[in-house]
C-alpha cells in the first residue's frame, strides 16, 4: 500500500500545481467548451453551399428547371456564365461545378436524341467533388426523367432503391465531428499537460529532489498520469454532457457510462504518450516539435478523417499502434451504434495495452533522463 | 550646473511592488559620480530591483529616476542614453548566450551598438587580451567557469564604452582567485577611464571595503550612505560586516551573538560517507576526476569550489541521481545506488536553488514530504508545528514557498530536508545568494543539528568563512579534489589573508595562472560611434544573426523541424483519402432467385465493395452493422423479381452505417450509381426504351483526372505544417529567452521592439522557406506531382505565408509567461484553424457560423487554395496576385500586434 499512499500524495501535489497554473487551465477550458463547440457544429454537411455555374445555351424551360432542382443546403442557387468565363472560374476557384447546357438540349430530349449535359468538376476539391458529382448527376437525370414523364416519354420506373442509413439518417455531420473533436482534445491536451508537468518538474529540478526521497519513478509517472488525467476527465464529463449532448444535441444510442469507462482508459494511454516525450525532448522546443510530430497522425490517422479502410494497406498496421483508433472505433460504436461492452471490449483492452507499452518504455528511459546522461 | 546637479543618477522617493510585495519603500538617493558605488544589504531588500530600475530594465511605478541627467521615464532620454549605460543582471552568465562562443556574444554586443568590423575585431582583441579571455575565444560561453561567465559579461558591457556601469552581484558564486581577478579588472578599466561611474551590489562585505562610497539597504529604505570609513565610524565598528548588522533594526540583528560550534565528539561506527576513486564524464568532457574521501559520522564536511568545479555532480552521485563512470560511493557502509531505497530514507538532499514547489505553500510543502517518507499521520503535525517554530517559519506557514524571499526558502527547504529525521543530510550550495544573517541563522541549525543529533552533513559552498566552521574541508577545482584537511590547518600555510589566500594558492598552482594578463591600454581612445542612420537596420541584423547561429547550434531542433515535416507530410498525403475501397458489404436476400442476384451481381467482383457473408435475418443484420461488421447491406424483399417481372412497383432498402457521415455519402453514391446502372441495363433488355438513354451527363474532372487524392493532398499539407511547426519554433524562441534572462539585453540595449521582434523573426522565416522547399521537392519528385503553374509566384507566396505564421508565434510568445505556456497556446490555438477550417478535408465554403468566420481570418486556406492551383491548375502570377495580398496582409496585423503587447521594460 505504500506506493498506492505515495501516488496520492503526489497526486495532490500535481493538481495543487496545475490549480495554480491560470493559462492552462484556462486552454483546458477553451478546448472542451468554445473551442470544441466551433469545431463541431461548423462542420457542416460534406458538401454544404457548393457553388454550381450553369453556361445555359439553350434557355428552355427544361434548362430553367435543372436550374432551380438546385437548391440549399447541398448546394448553392446557381448562377450563370458564358463560355468564355468558365475556364477562369473554375481556375481562380470560384465555383466548383460547371454544366454545360447545350443549345437545343430540350429539344433534343423530346425527340429521343439522347444530348450529353457535360459537368466540369473542380477535381481538386476532392471531396466536394466526389460526393457533389453524384448527388449533381442523380438530380439532374431525375429533373430530366420527371420532365420526361410530363412529357409522357417514358414510364414510371417500377423499380424504386430506398437508401436508409442507420444511426445518423439525417447524415449530420455535426455527429462525426463532435465525437472526433472530443477525441482530438482529449488526445491533444492530455499529452500536452502531462509531457509538460514532467518537463517543467525537471526544469525547477524537483524531480531530482523526488528521486532522492523513497519514491520509485513509477510512482512519480503514475502520480502524473492520474492527476493530469482526472483533470482532462473532467472536462471530458463536462464537453460530453453539456457541448455534446447539450449544445450540439446530438442523441446518445449506447450507454454514456461505457464511454466515460473507454475514455478513462484512453486517458491512461494518451497521459503515458505525454510521460514518454517529455522524458524523450531535452528542451521545451524539442517537446514541441515531437508533440508536432505525434499528436498529427493521432488525429488524422485514427479514422475520424479518413476511415481506416481507406488508408493505405502499409499505413494500416502502423495505425494500429494509435491508441486513438481504438478510441475511435470503439467511441463510434457506443455513440451512433449502441454497441455495448460484449462488442467493444477488444478497443478497450487495445487501448489499455498499448498505455501499459507506453508507460514500461518511459520507466526504462525515465532515470537515465533524469540525470542527464 | 552647480554641486546639485553633479550626479550620475538621483532617484526620490521610488517605491516599486510586486503584487503584495513591496520591494522599494520610498528610497531616495543621489549617485556621485565618477566612483565606484557599492549598494549593499541583505537579499530581498530591493538591490536588484534599484539597479534595474537605473539601468531602464524595470518600468517606473512611483517616484523619480535621473540618470545622466535626464528622467528615465521619459522614452526618448532612455533610448538615448541606453547607449551610455551597461547593465550586468545578477546571476552567472545571466544576459550570456550560452550556446555562443565568447567571439560570438561579443560580437553580438558589437554589432548591436553599431561596430563595424574592424572595430569590433579591435575591441573584442582589447578586451579579451585584458581579461585573459583570449585562449578561449571560441569556447560556448556555457562551458565557461563562473569566473569567467562574469568576465565575459563584464567584456560584454564594456564593449560599447559606457558612461555608467552598473553590475548587479558580480562575484556571487565565483572561486576567491577570479573573484580578486574581476576587482582588478575593473580598477584597470577606472584607471583608464576615470569619469566612468561602477555601481555594484554586492553580498561580500569584504569586497565592499574596496569601493569609494556605499548605501546599505534594507526592507526597501536606505540605512545609511558614505564611505566605507564612515560607515565604521558612524556606528564605531572595526569591519563593515558588523558595522552593516549594527544598522538593521534591532529585531534584525543577532539574537545569540557571534556562531559558536562545540567541539565534535566521535560517534561509533564506521565513515557515514566513503567516495572513492570517483569519476564522472560527461561525453568527452571530465565533470568529476578520481576523487576520493572520507567522511565521519555526526561531522561538518566542507566542499569548496567555484560553480562548475564537479561538486554539485559528486552530490549528485553519493544521492544516486548520477551513476560514476569509475569509481564506488559507500553510504553508511552500503553502496550509493538508485534503487536503495532503505538508504535513501535516512538522506536529507537539498539542491542547488532550493527547488520546493513554489505553488504550494509552506505547510503543504512540508506535508507532502512527511508523507513522502512515511511518518505516521499522527506525528506529522507535531513534527511539523515543532519545524516551523524552529526554522522561524511559523508566520510565513501559509505563505506560497515562490513568495517567499531567498533566506526563507532556504531554511524551508533545509526544514523539508529534515523533516524525517534523516541521518545525513547533503546540502549542495545551501548558501548561495543569501544574505549574511540569513546565513549566520542557518548556520546555527546546521550546528544544532550535527552537535545535537549526530547528523553527519555534507555541504558545498563558495563562503570562506562559512568554510572555516566546518570540520574538514576539501577544495575542488576543475573536477579534482585539490586538498583535504580541516580549516585550520589550511589556514595557516595562507598567511594573514588565511585560508582565502591558500585556497588562491592552491587554485593558481592547478590552473598554471601566471597572470599573463595585459593592461588594458587605450581602449578609449576612439569616440562613441555616432547613431547614424540604419543603426535600426543593424541592430535588427546582429539580432538575426545571433538567433540563427544559436538556431545552428541546436541540430536536434532543426533536425525535428524539417525530418519532422517530411515525416507528416508522407503520413498527410497518403493517410488523408477521399477515395473509398474495400467497402464490407452483405447482402440480405429474401427472395433468392434470378433477378435478386442480378441485381446483387452489380455490387461484386468490384473494387469499392467487399463481400462479406450474406445476412440472414434483420436481428442479424442489425447486430453486425453496430459490431462495425458491415458497412452496407442491400436487403431485397421477398417476391421481388415477381413483382419485376410483372412490372409491379417494388423496392430495394441499403442499409448504410452513417456514423462515418462523409463514408455514408460515398456510399450512397454508390449505391445509387449501381442501382441506375442495373435499371439502365434492364430498360435496355426489356426493350421498354430505345437504347439511347433520355440524357447523358459527362463528367469531367478538371485538374485531376484520375481524381485521386494525392495530387489535391500534396500540395495541401505543406499549408498545414508551414503554420505549424514556425510558429511554434518562433514562440519557444522568444519565451525561452524570457525564462533564461537574456531578454534582459533587449531591455537595456537601443533594441527597438520591431528590430528584436523581427529580427528574431528573419532566421525562422528562413528555415520555413527550406523547409517549404524540400516538401515541394517532395510532392514532385516522390509523389509525382508536377508543379504546372507559377513556381516564382508560389515561392513568393510561401514567403509571406511563413511571415505570418512567425508572426503568429510572436503574438504567442509576447502573451504568454513561460514555454509550457507558449507551446501549450501555440498548439491549441493554431491547430483547429489550420487543419480543420483551412479546405484540407473540407472546403472552407461549407462551413458555418463562427468556424467560417474563423477560416476567413486565418492565412492556411489562402496559402493552401493558392498551393492547389499552382500545381493542379497551372495557375500563373497574374492569377495567384490577390493571395498573396491577402496572405501578406496578416503579417503587419501580427507583428504590430505582438510589438503594441511586447513590453520593453519589466514590470
Amino acid at each position: 500500500m505504500r506506493w498506492g499512499l505515495n501516488i496520492f500524495w503526489l497526486m495532490g501535489k500535481e493538481l495543487r500545481v496545475l490549480w495554480r497554473d491560470l493559462v492552462l487551465l484556462l486552454l483546458v477550458v477553451y478546448s472542451f467548451g468554445p473551442g470544441m463547440y466551433i469545431e463541431s457544429s461548423g462542420a457542416g454537411e460534406a458538401i454544404n453551399n457548393t457553388a454550381v455555374t450553369f453556361v445555359d445555351e439553350d434557355r428552355s424551360s427544361l434548362s430553367r428547371a435543372l436550374q432551380t432542382a438546385l437548391y440549399p443546403p447541398y448546394f448553392l442557387p446557381p448562377n450563370e456564365a458564358g463560355p468564355d468565363e468558365v475556364e477562369r472560374m473554375l481556375d481562380w476557384g470560384e465555383t466548383t461545378f460547371v454544366v454545360v447546357v447545350p443549345a437545343g438540349f430540350e429539344a433534343d430530349v423530346r425527340a429521343g436524341r439522347s444530348p450529353t449535359l457535360q459537368v466540369n468538376i473542380d477535381a481538386t476539391k476532392t471531396m466536394q467533388a466526389s460526393i457533389g458529382t453524384g448527388y449533381l448527376t442523380s438530380i439532374l437525370s431525375g429533373e430530366v426523367q420527371r420532365f420526361a414523364a410530363r412529357a409522357d416519354l417514358v414510364e414510371k420506373p417500377p423499380l424504386d432503391l430506398v437508401v436508409r442509413r442507420a444511426y445518423n439518417p439525417a447524415g449530420n455531420n455535426v455527429w462525426l465531428s463532435a465525437i472526433s473533436g472530443l477525441l482530438n482534445q482529449l488526445s491533444m491536451l492530455t499529452i500536452v499537460l502531462t509531457g509538460a508537468a514532467l518537463i517543467r518538474e525537471r526544469e525547477h529540478g524537483t524531480i531530482e529532489h523526488l528521486l532522492v526521497m523513497p519514491i520509485s519513478a513509477f510512482e512519480i509517472a503514475l502520480a502524473k498520469i492520474f492527476a493530469n488525467s482526472l483533470v482532462i476527465f473532467i472536462a471530458f464529463v463536462f464537453a460530453l454532457f453539456v457541448i455534446v449532448q447539450g449544445a450540439l444535441d446530438i442523441p446518445f444510442a449506447g450507454s454514456e457510462a461505457l464511454l466515460i469507462a473507454g475514455t478513462v482508459i484512453y486517458l491512461f494511454a494518451a497521459a503515458s504518450i505525454g510521460i514518454l516525450l517529455g522524458i524523450l525532448a531535452r528542451t521545451m522546443a524539442q517537446f514541441a516539435l515531437l508533440i508536432m510530430l505525434v499528436i498529427m497522425p493521432i488525429m488524422i490517422l485514427s479514422g475520424g478523417m479518413t476511415p481506416i479502410e481507406s488508408q493505405p494497406i502499409w499505413l494500416q498496421p502502423l495505425t494500429f499502434l494509435l491508441p486513438s483508433r481504438h478510441y475511435m472505433e470503439f467511441a463510434q460504436a457506443i455513440t451512433y451504434r449502441g454497441a455495448d461492452l460484449a462488442i467493444v471490449w477488444p478497443s478497450f483492452l487495445w487501448t489499455f495495452l498499448l498505455g501499459a507499452l507506453f508507460l514500461g518504455v518511459s520507466l526504462i528511459l525515465f532515470r537515465r533522463s533524469v540525470s542527464g546522461g | 550646473m552647480g554641486a546639485e546637479a553633479a550626479a550620475v543618477a538621483r532617484v526620490a522617493d521610488l517605491r516599486h511592488r510586486y503584487g503584495d510585495t513591496t520591494a522599494l519603500d520610498g528610497v531616495s538617493l543621489d549617485l556621485p559620480p565618477g566612483l565606484m558605488l557599492g549598494l549593499i544589504g541583505p537579499d530581498g531588500v530591493g538591490k536588484s530591483t534599484l539597479l534595474g530600475l537605473l539601468a531602464g530594465a524595470r518600468e517606473i511605478q512611483r517616484g523619480r529616476v535621473t540618470v545622466l541627467d535626464g528622467s528615465m521615464a521619459d522614452n526618448a532620454h532612455r533610448e538615448a542614453v541606453l547607449q551610455r549605460i551597461a547593465y550586468m543582471p545578477q546571476g552567472l552568465g545571466k544576459n550570456l548566450y550560452q550556446e555562443l562562443s565568447v567571439q560570438e556574444n561579443l560580437d553580438f554586443f558589437g554589432r548591436l551598438f553599431g561596430h563595424d568590423g574592424p572595430e569590433r575585431r579591435r575591441r573584442i582583441d582589447r578586451l579579451t587580451r585584458a581579461t585573459g579571455l583570449d585562449p578561449f575565444l571560441n569556447r560556448p560561453a556555457g562551458k565557461l567557469s563562473g569566473g569567467m561567465k562574469q568576465k565575459l559579461g563584464l567584456c560584454c558591457s564594456l564593449i560599447h564604452d559606457p558612461d555608467f556601469l552598473i553590475l548587479d552581484e558580480p562575484t556571487t558564486g565565483v572561486d576567491p582567485l577570479s573573484r580578486g581577478q574581476f576587482w582588478d579588472l575593473i580598477d584597470e578599466i577606472r584607471a583608464e577611464r576615470p569619469g566612468m561611474s561602477v555601481l555594484v551590489s554586492t553580498a561580500y562585505m569584504e569586497e565592499a571595503e574596496r569601493f569609494d562610497w556605499l548605501a546599505a539597504m534594507d526592507a526597501g529604505r536606505i540605512l545609511a550612505t558614505g564611505t566605507p570609513q564612515d560607515l565604521r565610524t558612524e556606528t564605531g565598528k572595526e569591519d563593515l560586516e558588523s558595522a552593516f548588522v549594527s544598522l538593521l533594526p534591532a529585531d534584525k540583528q543577532h539574537a545569540d551573538g557571534p556562531l559558536v560550534i562545540p567541539p565534535r565528539e566521535t560517534r561509533p561506527g564506521g565513515p557515514a560517507i566513503v567516495a572513492r576513486n570517483l569519476t564522472r564524464r560527461f561525453g568527452d568532457f571530465t565533470a568529476v576526476n578520481n576523487v576520493s574521501f572520507e567522511i565521519e559520522r555526526g561531522e561538518i564536511f566542507g566542499f569548496l569550489g567555484s560553480n562548475g568545479s564537479g561538486k554539485t555532480t559528486t552530490m549528485k552521485m553519493l544521492t544516486g541521481l548520477l551513476s560514476a563512470s569509475e569509481g564506488e560511493a559507500f553510504l553508511f557502509g552500503k553502496p550509493a545506488d538508485a534503487s536503495n531505497i532503505e538508504t535513501r530514507k535516512r538522506v536529507g538532499f537539498m539542491s542547488q536553488n532550493f527547488s520546493l514547489w513554489g505553488e504550494l505553500m509552506v505547510r503543504q510543502n512540508l506535508t507532502l514530504h512527511a508523507r513522502l517518507f512515511h511518518m505516521e499521520g499522527t506525528v506529522i503535525a507535531e513534527r511539523i508545528a515543532e519545524l516551523l517554530a524552529e526554522f522561524g517559519l511559523d508566520t510565513q506557514a501559509d505563505a506560497f514557498a515562490k513568495d517567499l524571499p531567498l533566506g526563507l526558502k532556504q531554511r524551508l527547504s533545509l526544514a523539508c530536508a529534515v523533516i524525517h529525521s534523516p541521518d545525513m543530510l547533503i546540502l549542495d550550495e545551501p548558501t548561495s545568494g543569501v544574505d549574511p544573517v540569513a546565513r549566520d541563522e542557518f548556520w546555527n541549525l546546521l550546528v544544532r543539528l550535527s552537535r545535537r543529533d549526530a547528523v553527519t552533513i555534507f555541504i558545498s559552498t563558495h563562503f570562506m568563512n562559512e568554510a572555516l566552521r566546518c570540520d574538514r574541508i576539501s577544495l575542488m577545482h576543475a573536477g579534482e579534489v585539490l586538498v583535504y584537511d580541516t580549516p585550520q590547518n589550511l589556514a595557516e600555510g595562507g598567511g594573514s589573508e588565511g585560508l582565502n589566500e591558500t585556497f588562491i594558492r592552491y587554485i593558481r598552482q592547478a590552473s598554471g595562472d601566471t597572470e599573463p594578463r595585459q593592461a588594458l591600454a587605450t581602449l578609449t581612445e576612439d569616440a562613441r560611434p555616432h547613431r547614424r542612420m540604419g543603426a535600426g537596420l543593424t541592430r535588427l541584423l546582429a539580432v538575426s544573426r545571433r538567433e540563427m547561429l544559436e538556431v545552428m547550434r541546436d541540430p536536434i531542433r532543426l533536425a525535428f523541424a524539417f525530418l519532422g515535416s517530411m515525416i507528416l507530410m508522407l503520413m498527410f498525403a497518403y493517410g488523408i483519402s477521399t477515395d473509398v475501397e474495400d467497402l464490407s458489404y452483405a447482402a440480405f436476400d429474401q427472395d433468392r432467385t434470378p433477378e435478386s442476384r442480378a441485381y446483387l451481381a452489380n455490387f461484386e467482383g468490384s473494387k469499392i465493395f467487399a463481400e462479406q457473408p450474406e445476412v440472414q435475418s434483420a436481428d442479424q443484420l442489425r447486430e453486425r452493422m453496430q459490431a462495425g461488421e458491415i458497412s452496407l447491406a442491400i436487403e431485397i424483399p421477398a417476391g421481388f423479381g415477381r413483382a419485376l417481372t410483372r412490372g409491379q412497383p417494388v423496392s430495394v432498402a441499403a442499409w448504410i452505417d452513417g456514423a462515418n457521415t462523409t463514408r455514408a455519402s460515398t456510399i450512397e453514391g454508390y449505391v445509387q450509381g449501381a442501382h441506375a446502372s442495373f435499371m439502365s441495363n434492364r430498360m435496355i433488355r426489356e426493350g421498354q426504351v430505345a437504347a439511347t438513354p433520355l440524357v447523358n451527363i459527362e463528367p469531367r474532372y478538371r485538374y485531376n483526372p484520375s481524381f485521386e487524392s494525392l495530387p489535391s493532398m500534396a500540395p495541401s499539407v505543406p499549408a498545414i505544417l508551414l503554420m505549424l511547426f514556425p510558429s511554434i519554433l518562433m514562440a519557444v524562441s522568444i519565451s525561452r529567452e524570457r525564462e533564461i534572462g537574456t531578454i534582459t539585453n533587449f531591455y537595456v540595449t537601443p533594441t527597438g521592439k520591431l528590430e528584436f521582434l523581427l529580427g528574431k523573426q528573419l532566421p525562422y522565416v528562413g528555415i520555413g522557406l527550406a523547409n517549404w522547399l524540400s516538401l515541394t521537392a517532395m510532392a514532385v519528385f516522390l509523389f509525382g506531382v508536377p508543379l504546372q503553374g507559377s513556381a516564382a509566384a508560389l515561392a513568393l507566396g510561401a514567403l509571406v505565408y511563413v511571415f505570418a505564421s512567425t508572426g503568429f508565434g510572436l503574438i504567442i510568445a509576447v502573451f504568454t509567461k513561460s514555454q509550457v505556456a507558449a507551446v501549450f497556446a501555440t498548439t491549441i490555438i493554431a491547430m483547429m484553424p489550420t487543419v480543420q477550417f483551412s479546405g484540407l478535408t473540407q472546403p472552407v465554403e461549407t462551413l458555418e457560423g463562427f468556424a467560417r468566420i474563423m477560416a476567413a481570418l486565418w492565412p492556411t486556406n489562402y496559402f493552401m487554395q493558392m498551393s492547389v492551383g499552382a500545381f493542379n491548375k497551372a495557375l500563373t502570377f497574374g492569377e495567384l496576385w490577390p493571395n498573396i495580398l491577402l496572405i501578406a496582409a496578416f503579417t503587419p496585423v501580427f507583428v504590430g500586434v505582438a510589438a503594441l503587447l511586447l513590453k520593453k521594460q519589466e514590470a
